[in-house]
């Protein structure tokens, strides 16, 4: 089946479906691409790129007339006429947002996926550009913050004086603010963040922010993946968290938003009032009412007392080239879900979850909103059925500190009794015994793995080391002690010469290569 | 009895065995590192031959011709066996082959034990007491390790099926076994009577056959290396009962490495070493093997060859199926192959795959796999998302998602290889049974893993040839870049 990529038509857009490196893959999964003159342009991918990753360039109508259409944005009206009949169309559709554009794609009729609808579920994530392009933003907010912002971002110590590094804080840890806290903490400033969720704190300690806590005694749990809307007494406390850290950083970064709904009011006039000239706010929610009170949705101000609030909505769009290789990754990745055969042909399987949540309508079957998916992204052990889990390997560990420090304790105290009233010969052998195991425990710990096999079969030679024992006794005059003896050094006699000749024969296998 | 002489050779044999232990101890710490293992070997075959010298000597200077006639030929005949054994081991037989040798320790500690008592003339009045307990316990620790070990050569040997062997209250007879043993050991120091150490060899010979016999197959490499402690302990008890500090270095050295071994097992499983040699892993697992998991995804052998072709980076990770089916040999040049066209090989090791710590290890030495290419789990786990293809061959529960994301499985918390994360998994695998812990594999139905049935000998052959059908198509581009 033939796959067409388009020329974007939407004012501003940069961005393309497919890049030169995915249509190669796509082309692996036994599509025929088609590709409009120009595709690429805004994303710096030449045509003769794509025409060398095996894609066909064509004129304008060509491409909208293939069987499979993938596009960035929803087209426009002119271009729904293009599509053939039962045409798949894969794009970012915002059904939820868009009832209207839902009906007429109803109607073509076609089979419309909505690429932004993928569940977040682990076997989704590759196909998530939700995620993609948040990422992208988080980035560049970062990236705006600092061109805006009049100062380095890492601390110096110069001839000229020492240069304080930047203060950064990111609100909302999604993964937009995970990348913004990534991106800023790399570029050397000091990045704190705040969400409702406390699970997030050890994410953001992994790339190097550090977490700030709203205490209150609620506590949040996601049962979708993101964040919800929070209660009264949270929100006064983490009105004043912001108010706390406005008048200390230098940069702002918001990122709350929550899907359907106006973006939380979190930075109010007062704060923005409150910080220090020159300090710079990006507003990742601004296509969504804002996060800062101020936000001008697509444009960047300065208020009077010289504080820079960046409203960009485009973010995704400034960093054209790797927004459309992640976009085009994330449709690959979708088709290859929908390719089960990898022989060119698309299969739409409702049973599957994530091809039922994306599929808004099919050859005029309206199918949206599909049913809910429930998954969490909060570790297992928050919700009931892991509490018991929780439990089941506590008992596993069996004996618990005290105890257990209670048998050492004990082992301790027997030995030291036993070396204090045993007679002559006994306490030095103990002794000899003990710091034989000391040391076997730190010889041994530092063993590779991959020579265990020979460690114990050399082990096991040199505890033919009883031989000596069996030696001693063949001296012995009686002839039934001799004649065991004589058993006993046989089969010691096979574990020496046995065991190091093996072990010799392993060590000689292992190469280098 | 001693003239001034033999003192003299007594303080020089007491001289040898302290160099002998200290070359026992640098040769285990020269198996530390690939680089210093064969010079280890070398230290350890130094001191052994000097505790055999030092003790021929002494031997030579107490005894007539007959008991030096009799040593010569036992050394000579066990020498031999064991060279000869040595030489024609498969090493794929290696946990079996390392079974017997434990056994053979335990059955040599069984027998000085005997003759400990047989023979204990010249032993001051106030020591005879703890002369007998240490008969005693030499005894019952040889000869637990002498039955466990025959055991797990048995079961590992496939001579006797490596199923649990549940007998209702085998915790209590274990236990109980100590206790007896314990009592007896109270009542031989008082009064040493023969019918007693028969008695307790009796005990424990069967509390060795018990205790490995209900453990099953797959908990085999804690239970080798366990008897390898085993068999260390014995030989310290020897050492205890002979008045002799090298076998008791030696001993320490040997159980406290068995120990370490076990623990480290145990800790790849997740579990801790008690439940381990109570033994029942297979019993507790709660069936929901009839779950509904999806369907699974076959290929054929032409497609898993045209995908290895295409990809990148290739991780294969052998588990015990593939000793099972031989198939290192064809595995070791599937590999050859892909690395030569330019494909990123690697190998990775779950700790506990095989039934020997580090067998996969030795497997794929012998069918000659540079080492620096076979990795550790914790090496290679992060590495998998960017993984084109992973080659399952053999191993189940060790690439067991559940372990990772389903808290209510038996296996749950057990580290396992995350082959999920890369792009392709092929799994080699004879039917869809489950694993030896009795655990759905869901592995086996996720979207990104294709099962190809059949022997991984035959299937990985057809691949290698396969792949050289395909060379001439991108043979071109490999020789251009190699």
């Amino acid at each position: 089946m033939p796959i067409g990529i388009i020329v974007e038509s939407a004012p501003g857009e940069t961005r393309v479906a497919a890049t030169p490196s995915t249509v190669a893959q796509l082309i692996q999964l036994g599509y025929e691409v088609v590709v409009e003159k120009g595709a690429g342009a805004g994303s710096s991918f030449p045509d003769a790129d794509y025409h060398a990753a095996g894609a066909r360039l064509a004129t304008k109508k060509a491409a909208w007339s293939s069987a499979i259409v993938l596009t960035v944005n929803a087209p426009t009206d002119a271009e729904l006429a293009m599509l053939s009949q039962g045409a798949v169309l894969i794009s970012w559709l915002s059904p939820g947002l868009n009832p209207k554009l839902v009906d007429k794609l109803v109607k073509l009729p076609i089979t419309a996926l909505a690429v932004d609808a993928v569940p977040r579920i682990s076997r989704a994530q590759s196909m998530d550009v939700l995620s993609s392009t948040a990422n992208i933003a988080g980035y560049r907010a970062v990236i705006e913050a600092a061109n805006a912002f009049g100062r380095f971002f890492t601390g110096q110590v110069t001839a000229a004086g020492k240069v304080p590094p930047a203060k950064v804080l990111v609100a909302g840890v999604g993964v937009a603010g995970l990348a913004a806290i990534g991106a800023a903490s790399s570029l050397g400033a000091i990045v704190r963040a705040t969400d409702p969720r406390p699970e997030v704190a050890e994410q953001v300690s992994s790339i190097g922010g550090s977490y700030l806590p709203v205490e209150v005694g609620e506590k949040m749990e996601s049962s979708d993946g993101y964040a919800k809307v929070t209660s009264e007494a949270y929100d006064k406390r983490a009105a004043e968290l912001y108010s706390e850290q406005a008048r200390d950083v230098d940069i702002i970064i918001t990122t709350a938003n929550i899907p359907g709904r106006a973006a939380p009011r979190l930075i109010t006039k007062a704060d923005v009032a409150s910080m220090r000239s020159g300090s710079v706010i990006v507003d990742l929610a601004a296509g969504n009412g804002g996060n800062v009170e101020g936000t001008v949705p697509g444009e960047k101000i300065v208020t009077r007392n010289g504080v820079t609030i960046i409203g960009y909505t485009d973010l995704a769009r400034r960093l054209p080239a790797q927004a459309s290789q992640l976009y085009g990754q994330n449709l690959v990745n979708l088709m290859k879900l929908l390719t089960p055969g990898k022989d060119g042909a698309l299969v739409l399987d409702l049973d599957d979850v994530v091809q039922r949540a994306i599929t808004v309508a099919r050859n005029g079957e309206k199918l949206w909103p599909p049913p809910p998916v429930q998954v969490s992204a909060a570790p297992a052990a928050a919700s009931a059925a892991g509490a018991a889990a929780a439990a089941a390997p506590a008992k596993r560990r069996g004996i618990p500190r005290a105890a257990r420090l209670a048998l050492t304790a004990v082992g301790i105290l027997a030995l030291f009794a036993i070396v204090a009233i045993a007679p002559a010969p006994l306490p030095q052998h103990i002794t000899v015994f003990v710091l034989a195991i000391v040391v076997g425990f730190y010889v041994i710990g530092k063993v590779n793995h991959a020579l265990h096999t020979p460690l114990m079969s050399v082990t096991n030679a040199i505890s033919g080391i009883v031989v000596v024992g069996a030696l001693v006794q063949i001296a012995a005059g009686d002839p039934l002690t001799r004649a065991i003896s004589v058993v006993a050094v046989l089969l010691t006699s096979i574990n020496i010469f046995g065991g190091f000749a093996v072990t010799r024969r392993m060590l000689r296998m292992f190469s280098k290569g | 009895m001693f003239d001034s002489l033999t003192t003299a050779t007594v303080a020089i044999a007491g001289a040898a065995y302290i160099v002998a232990a200290l070359l026992f101890i640098l040769s285990l710490g020269g198996l530390s590192k690939h680089e210093t293992a064969r010079t280890g070997i070398v230290y350890g075959i130094i001191g052994m031959a000097i505790a055999l010298v030092a003790t021929g000597v002494l031997v030579v200077r107490r005894t007539d011709w007959l008991g030096i006639v009799l040593l010569l030929v036992a050394v000579v005949i066990g020498g031999g066996i064991g060279l000869w054994r040595a030489a024609r081991v498969q090493m794929t037989g290696m946990p079996q082959f390392i079974a017997l040798l434990h056994s053979f320790v335990g059955l040599a500690a069984v027998l000085i034990g005997w003759n400990g008592y047989l023979q204990d003339g010249g032993i001051a009045a106030n020591l005879i007491g703890i002369h007998h307990a240490e008969v005693f316990i030499g005894v019952f620790i040889g000869a637990v390790t002498f039955t466990g070990s025959i055991i797990a050569f048995l079961k590992l040997s496939a001579r006797m099926p490596s199923a649990p062997l549940v007998l209702p209250g085998r915790n209590a007879l274990n236990l109980g076994a100590l206790v007896v043993f314990v009592g007896l050991t109270v009542w031989f120091v008082i009064t040493p009577v023969l019918w007693l150490l028969i008695a307790v060899t009796a005990l424990a010979l069967l509390l060795g056959l018990h205790l490995v016999a209900s453990i099953g197959g797959g908990d085999m490499p804690v239970v080798v290396s366990m008897l390898n402690s085993y068999s260390g302990w014995a030989a310290a008890a020897s050492g205890f009962l002979l008045d002799n500090d090298l076998l008791i270095v030696t001993g320490a050295l040997v159980g406290s490495s068995g120990a370490f071994l076990s623990y480290i097992m145990c800790q790849a499983m997740n579990r801790s070493f008690l439940s381990v040699i109570a033994g029942g892993f297979g019993i507790e697992a709660p069936t929901k093997g009839d779950e509904d998991l999806g369907e699974y995804h076959e290929i054929g052998v032409p497609e898993t060859a045209q995908l290895l072709a295409d990809a990148r980076s290739v991780i294969i990770t052998p588990g015990f199926g593939m000793a099972v089916a031989q198939a290192q040999y064809p595995v070791a040049e599937l590999a050859r192959i892909l690395r030569a066209r330019g494909i990123e090989v690697r190998f990775g090791i779950h700790p506990v795959a095989g039934r020997l710590p580090g067998h996969m290890n030795v497997l794929l030495a012998e069918a000659k796999v540079p080492y620096d290419i076979v990795l550790e789990m914790d090496e290679i786990n992060d590495d998998f998302p960017h993984t084109s293809v992973v080659l399952v061959i053999g191993a189940n529960d060790t690439v067991n998602p559940a372990a990772a994301e389903d808290p209510g499985s038996p296996i749950a918390g057990m580290p396992v290889l995350k082959v999920w994360e890369a792009d392709e998994v092929i799994v080699f695998k004879r039917s869809m049974a489950s694993g030896y812990a009795g655990v759905q594999n869901p592995l086996f139905y996720r979207d990104n893993t294709r099962m190809l049935f059949g022997d991984a000998k035959d299937r990985v052959e057809q691949i290698v040839h396969e792949l050289g059908r395909l060379s001439p198509a991108t043979a071109a581009g490999s020789s251009a870049t190699g």
